[in-house]
């Protein structure tokens, strides 16, 4: 990685004085990642550039100290090769008077506006270019973007999200460094290779005057926030094949690409007041959610007196964490700690825990099931837990057109593996309650609309 | 009175012991001296155990709690137990009584009637009964009170099945406990058996019967049977309901009464003997389901007949364990919990089965189906329910192939499970709903059936598999619990997950300059664990696939019970649908079918369908995905990011030494970032379509009756040589060669090969045992090492890998658990396809593989 900083101020090379190093050396500092060096490939009156070159040890980045938790262990990585943290981390380090715009010599230098060129060779752009114009333009900076392709040998493979980028602009050095050292992680938007702790509230500070008035701001605080505390759940990941990144990660952004689309109706709300409606209706007193996810609908059962016993049971391990901590079941006591419970199941295994329960409600599952796994998942539901009403809702795919922002022929979710239309769902659900001895109503859920119906579809299994 | 030697007591050597007599009776002594400490469970250790003093009286309570909760477990695992209190109230007894129905063990009362004084005299003596004279007293009235009444007292009344009364301490000292086996215990007898469904009066079956499995059956008269002489050796075990509704029930129950008599027949009861017996003793019973033939023959018998014919049946024993434990035979079945026990419910449960207490819709009880849940280890053989064909379901077999509603009479011979039967010359008695059933029977068996949905509890927490080649191996909760989700969210249909391949560890790591691997290393594993010829195979640049394959729709139902699911399955290393596009898959799937038809290897097999194990190439095929997102643009970044860093150390070189020192470094840096682009580069190509794609198959890993894990790895290699044969498009030969480790120009052939594979860009190779299974000094030897090229390992290491200061770290690497994975999952992966040739239930087979999986998720490093 490196970064190349360039003034054309007369006498260029009091860049020298205001960076504190000497264009005639080539200094190196360690650093808890690998090394850094300064050096000036150019050094004229005229034209001076000041060059930081980082060395970024990629074993010790596995191995060594400064590991960074939550990296994944690879070594096949592009950190060693692009503007990151890592940048920020070297800059603090190697020009920290310059930051602070502090210049024994140049004082004066140091608090004017002077023209400079800031080069970064890769620089991750998360988002794109827009993105990137959205950050740097509002301070003032002209730009200009390399795109690259990922390889040249393979054009179908697409640009690289890794670009070079150049800055220009008349500002104080101090603030060009000041806007690199919070914008080049916000672009990188990936893990954090934080030291310590304490490097948040440095990011933070570096932001003072600037940020606040930025129109990106929300932006850029949300980005820096988010990794701090990311989960890594390895163990899911080594299972899935090569080519599928963490798959929890994975169904969390599907699921808020989907929420996101569904939550402009108000769907989600909906949805867990027709299924508390018919278990009410039913008179349930023990219900199962079966794929509870994170457990909103337990939550929602969880506030109603009448339901006495309530079981949630999802296949993913981490959601059965996440509903557990969400519910705060680990501080029930008592009668509480009977009442809701959250298990660890699959629904295309037979499961006797699930047996003898008044009601179960299916929420939004039955489509992340492969075609090919809902005969067992049939059997399991209605033949082995045999519960007395089934609330069983499903996407309605005839809606998927009104939804905006949903291309032609998409799904709502990348993890779907199918969506019916009302009359599937519909014939389906029948056969069902045939074969096992229930029989089914249909309802709509959300606002219908003329020949697409609503963008949830119900069925109400009762059994005998 | 005492007989010289003593009295023998009689108990069976599985029961529940309760010694009853008052303090100071010598009961304590009593149990020292004929029970292991270990059976004896005394009130004073468990008043000790939870009140620190074995005296502690107001600890009483707690103390039999804990006292009734380790006799139960004791009886859980079907062993002896002796509770050593004073038991001389009801009320103490009860709760004994009723642990021992619980778990269906005999309660045997052992009374120490010991005269009065003598208790309290011994009680003076000892400074820990410091009660008053008046408890003594009190517990020998009550002893007098339990002993009141009929033979052997009101303790036989309360439940005892065996009452012993000792009324001297030197009656006590004398006596000697002999154990008797339960009579349902007959696990020394290993026959071999000849096993017969309901008979049901159909005697010229039995005897047509008979005389197929090479019985000689001698008559006195037509129909009345004299005498039956089996082949050398065998046994006749009749299942139950010999009587009512056939035609000839007398020459049924004659010839069974004289076999059985005779030593060459066993019986059990079945519910219709169970009535005859009310009846013949007089009891009230209701004369239908065919008991009005019964009696209506035995009327015309001598009343000497009948009589014999009572004393029969009332001797029969609800159902038998045989043969080392491996085969229980019983009417209507028995779970595995109530197999080798004793008590009422067993012999409910051995004579009627479980009923759901609903009725169907021809007014008969609806019965649990307990066979579908059976997971005992033996092998249970019954009656009881008329089927039309008999069919092992999870080890269970129904032999009731309703002979009297003009079915068939069927036997099984057991060790050689052959099944044989006999068809019903009419129908006798009409049964009161159709046989058999209404409706088609399905294409599937009743093991398929069952199979196609699997239980929880079979995969979950944490287990324990028992597998041929290595023993019993552990998968921990956490790992199950991570293979439920991977199984349930994206595996293929359980019924083609037959087999998971094992991970692979490499060579230890090299210490040649600049590599991390090399050849010989590999060697000196082989070597030092005993193995004196290695096959090394050219490591392809692709996926791993196993590929399940039926010869037609027909084996696909047959083997696989796969209805409409195709003929076939192309998995991943997880057990994942190798491709999304189903066509692409079909298509490969059907060339590969192809190829062995071309081949003749269904023939050379004897065999439709293949299990086989191979490679899948480009690796861009499956992995693309990565590929793009990590690989290239890992590339992209590193090329650019260099390549400007170059340019501008080439700029402050001429000024600056140190500068150029940089120079030099970031030069070298670039050019491997070049040649980490080229490694990844071989393997990718674009994918149209099937046209597109390599397979190499290098394990032909199972067909049917054999798992090839017999042969060595060149029976393999020749095989899918001539299958690549067939059809070179589509189907890569493995190259190979074999190395003597012992001899170092061999060795050094195999890395002269090793070199020119690599020089060439490709992976690397893989060097076996020659045999797929090997044992050496420390037991299984790894089935494989790999052993990956210089430039390959920049993929997996990263493109600076190979800098001196990077190499020497990577040296550093820990192999062990790696080796211990792939050596269970190895060995899980052999049982999964060994418990699937055998024809055993798919959740035996279904475990295994899910076992792999979850090994799958132990964190190792996933660079080795």
């Amino acid at each position: 990685m490196i970064l190349q900083i360039t003034t054309t101020h007369l006498p260029a090379t009091d860049l020298g004085y205001l960076l504190h190093k000497n264009p005639s050396k080539v200094q190196s500092f360690e650093l808890p990642f690998g090394r850094a060096h300064v050096f000036y490939p150019e050094a004229t009156p005229e034209r001076c550039t000041a060059a930081l070159l980082l060395d970024v040890d990629p074993v010790g980045l596995v191995r060594g100290r400064g590991r960074a938790p939550g990296t994944g262990e690879e070594y096949v990585t592009d950190r060693p090769y692009v503007a990151s943290s890592f940048l920020s981390v070297a800059m603090a380090r190697v020009f920290g008077s310059a930051l602070a715009g502090t210049s024994r010599e140049r004082p004066d230098l140091a608090g004017a506006a002077i023209p400079l060129e800031a080069r970064l060779a890769a620089l991750p752009c998360r988002g794109g270019e827009p993105v990137l114009r959205r950050l740097f333009e509002p301070l003032g900076y002209g730009l200009s973007v390399d795109a690259r392709e990922r390889d040249e040998k393979f054009p179908d493979w697409g640009t690289s999200p890794v670009a070079g980028v150049t800055l220009r602009g008349t500002v104080r050095l101090r603030d060009l460094l000041a806007h690199l050292y919070v914008l080049v992680p916000v672009l990188d938007d990936e893990k954090h290779y934080w030291v310590a702790e304490d490097e948040v509230a440095k990011l933070l500070r570096r932001g003072a005057g600037w940020l606040a008035a930025h129109p990106e701001r929300e932006l850029i605080t949300e980005r820096y926030l988010k990794h701090r505390r990311r989960l890594v759940r390895l163990a899911l990941a080594r299972l899935v094949d090569e080519g599928v990144p963490d798959p929890d990660e994975e169904a969390e952004a599907r699921s808020r690409a989907e929420e996101a689309l569904e939550e402009r109706v108000g769907l989600g709300e909906q949805r867990v007041g027709a299924v508390l409606a018919a278990l009410r209706e039913a008179r349930a007193r023990s219900v199962l959610d079966l794929g509870c996810g994170e457990g909103r609908l337990l939550r929602a059962l969880r506030e109603d007196r009448r339901f006495e016993r309530i079981v949630g049971v999802d296949v993913s391990w981490r959601a059965v964490e996440v509903a557990r901590e969400r519910l705060h079941l680990d501080r029930a006591r008592g009668p509480q700690r009977e009442r809701v419970q959250v298990w660890h199941g699959s629904l295309t295994y037979r499961d006797r825990r699930l047996e003898g329960f008044d009601a179960a409600a299916v929420v939004e599952v039955i489509e992340h099931l492969e075609p090919h796994r809902l005969e067992a998942f049939a059997r399991v539901l209605f033949e082995c837990a045999r519960p007395g009403t089934v609330a069983l809702t499903t996407p309605n795919r005839e809606y998927n057109a009104l939804f905006l922002g949903l291309p032609p022929g998409r799904l709502r979710h990348g993890d779907h593996r199918f969506e019916w239309t009302r009359a599937e769902f519909e014939a389906w659900a029948r056969a069902a309650a045939a074969r096992f001895g229930y029989s089914v109503r249909f309802l709509p859920v959300g606002q219908e609309a003329p020949g697409a119906g609503a963008p949830t579809q119900m069925g109400v299994f009762v059994r005998g | 009175m005492v007989e010289a030697g003593g009295r023998v007591l009689e108990i069976p050597d599985f029961s529940l012991v309760v010694l009853v007599g008052p303090s100071g009776s010598g009961k304590s002594t009593f149990a020292a001296r004929h029970f292991r400490p270990s059976e004896v469970l005394s009130s004073d250790t468990f008043r000790g155990l939870v009140a620190d003093d074995a005296g502690a009286q107001d600890a009483t309570v707690p103390a039999f709690e804990a006292l009734h909760f380790v006799a139960g477990k004791r009886l859980e695992g079907r062993r002896l137990a002796v509770v050593d209190a004073t038991n001389v109230q009801e009320e103490a007894r009860k709760p004994l009584l009723d642990l021992a129905r619980r778990w269906h063990a005999l309660p045997v009362a052992i009374v120490l009637d010991i005269p009065e004084r003598l208790c309290q005299e011994r009680n003076r003596a000892r400074p820990d009964r410091d009660f008053g004279p008046h408890v003594v007293r009190n517990q020998v009235r009550d002893l007098r009170r339990s002993l009141r009444g009929r033979r052997g007292g009101g303790l036989s009344e309360e439940g005892f099945r065996y009452v012993h009364v000792l009324r001297s301490p030197e009656e006590g000292e004398a006596a000697r406990i002999v154990r008797e086996p339960l009579w349902t215990d007959r696990r020394g007898d290993a026959g071999p058996f000849d096993v017969v469904g309901d008979i049901h009066g159909c005697y010229d079956e039995l005897r047509a019967l008979l005389e197929t499995l090479r019985y000689e059956v001698e008559e006195s008269a037509p129909g009345v049977p004299a005498s039956v002489a089996p082949p050398a050796g065998r046994k006749l075990v009749f299942l139950g309901d010999l009587v009512d509704r056939g035609p000839n029930v007398s020459g049924v129950l004659r010839l069974a009464m004289g076999m059985v008599e005779a030593g060459t027949a066993l019986c059990v009861p079945g519910n219709h003997e169970a009535k005859l017996l009310r009846k013949l003793r007089g009891k009230d019973v209701r004369i239908t389901h065919g008991l009005a033939e019964t009696l209506a023959q035995l009327e015309r018998e001598p009343a000497e007949f009948r009589a014999k014919v009572a004393q029969f049946l009332d001797g029969l024993v609800s159902h038998y364990v045989l043969d080392g434990g491996r085969l229980v035979v019983a009417h209507a079945g028995v779970k595995a919990e109530l197999q080798g026990r004793a008590s009422g419910e067993v012999r409910e449960f051995c004579l009627y089965g479980e009923t759901t207490g609903e009725t169907d819709e021809f007014g008969l009880p609806v019965r649990y189906d307990w066979a579908s849940d059976y997971r005992g280890r033996a092998a249970v053989v019954y009656g009881h329910t008329p089927l039309p064909e008999a069919e092992w379901l999870n080890g269970t077999i129904c032999l009731d192939t309703g002979c009297v509603f003009g079915g068939k009479l069927t036997a099984l011979r057991w060790p050689e499970r052959e099944l044989l039967s006999v068809p019903a010359a009419r129908v006798y008695y009409e049964p009161a709903k159709p046989f058999p059933a209404a409706g088609a029977p399905g294409p599937l068996t009743a093991q398929q059936r069952a199979d196609e949905l699997l239980d929880l509890a079979d995969v979950l927490g944490k287990r324990h598999l028992t597998t041929r080649l290595r023993g019993t191996i552990t998968v921990r909760e956490e790992n199950a619990a991570a293979a439920l989700e991977a199984m349930s969210r994206f595996a293929a249909d359980p019924r083609w997950l037959v087999h998971l391949p094992p991970t692979m560890s490499p060579c230890e790591t090299s210490g040649e300059e600049g590599l991390l691997e090399h050849p010989a290393e590999a060697f000196a594993y082989f070597r030092q664990n005993g193995v004196p010829r290695v096959v090394c195979e050219e490591k392809h640049m692709g996926s791993r696939a196993v590929l399940v394959l039926a010869r037609s729709e027909e084996a696909a139902r047959r083997r696989f019970g796969a209805v409409e699911a195709g003929r076939g399955a192309c998995l991943t290393r997880t057990g994942r649908r190798f491709f999304e596009d189903a066509a692409l898959e079909e298509a490969l799937l059907d060339r590969v079918r192809a190829a062995a038809e071309a081949a003749g290897l269904w023939e050379r097999l004897r065999t439709d369908w293949l299990v086989l194990d191979a490679e899948l190439l480009p690796w861009s095929a499956k992995a693309r995905n990565l590929l793009v997102r990590q690989y290239a643009a890992v590339g992209a970044a590193a090329r650019a990011g260099l390549g400007e860093a170059v340019a501008a150390l080439d700029r402050a070189a001429p000024s600056q030494p140190e500068a150029a020192l940089l120079l030099d470094r970031f030069r070298a840096r670039a050019d491997r970032a070049v040649r980490y682009v080229e490694a990844y580069r071989r393997y990718c190509w674009p994918v149209r379509g099937i046209e597109d794609l390599k397979l190499a198959p290098f394990h032909v890993l199972a067909s049917e009756g054999a798992v090839h894990a017999d042969k060595d790895h060149l029976w393999h290699l020749g095989a899918l040589a001539d299958l690549a044969r067939a059809d070179s498009g589509l189907l890569l030969a493995t190259g190979h060669l074999v190395v003597d480790v012992t001899d170092p120009e061999s060795a050094a052939a195999g890395v002269r090969w090793w070199e020119e594979l690599t020089g060439r860009g490709g992976e690397g190779m893989v060097v076996k045992p020659l045999d797929f299974v090997a044992r050496g000094p420390r037991g299984l030897v790894q089935p494989a090492v790999k052993c990956r090229g210089k430039e390959y390992l920049r993929i997996i290491y990263g493109p600076d890998y190979d800098a001196p200061e990077n190499i020497a770290r990577l040296r550093k690497r820990g192999l062990a658990r790696k080796r211990s994975l792939a050596l269970a999952e190895f060995a899980l992966g052999i049982e999964a396809l060994e418990r699937f040739v055998r024809g055993e239930p798919l959740r035996r087979v279904h475990e295994c593989v899910f076992a792999v999986l979850a090994m799958e998720s132990e964190p190792v490093d996933p660079r080795l």
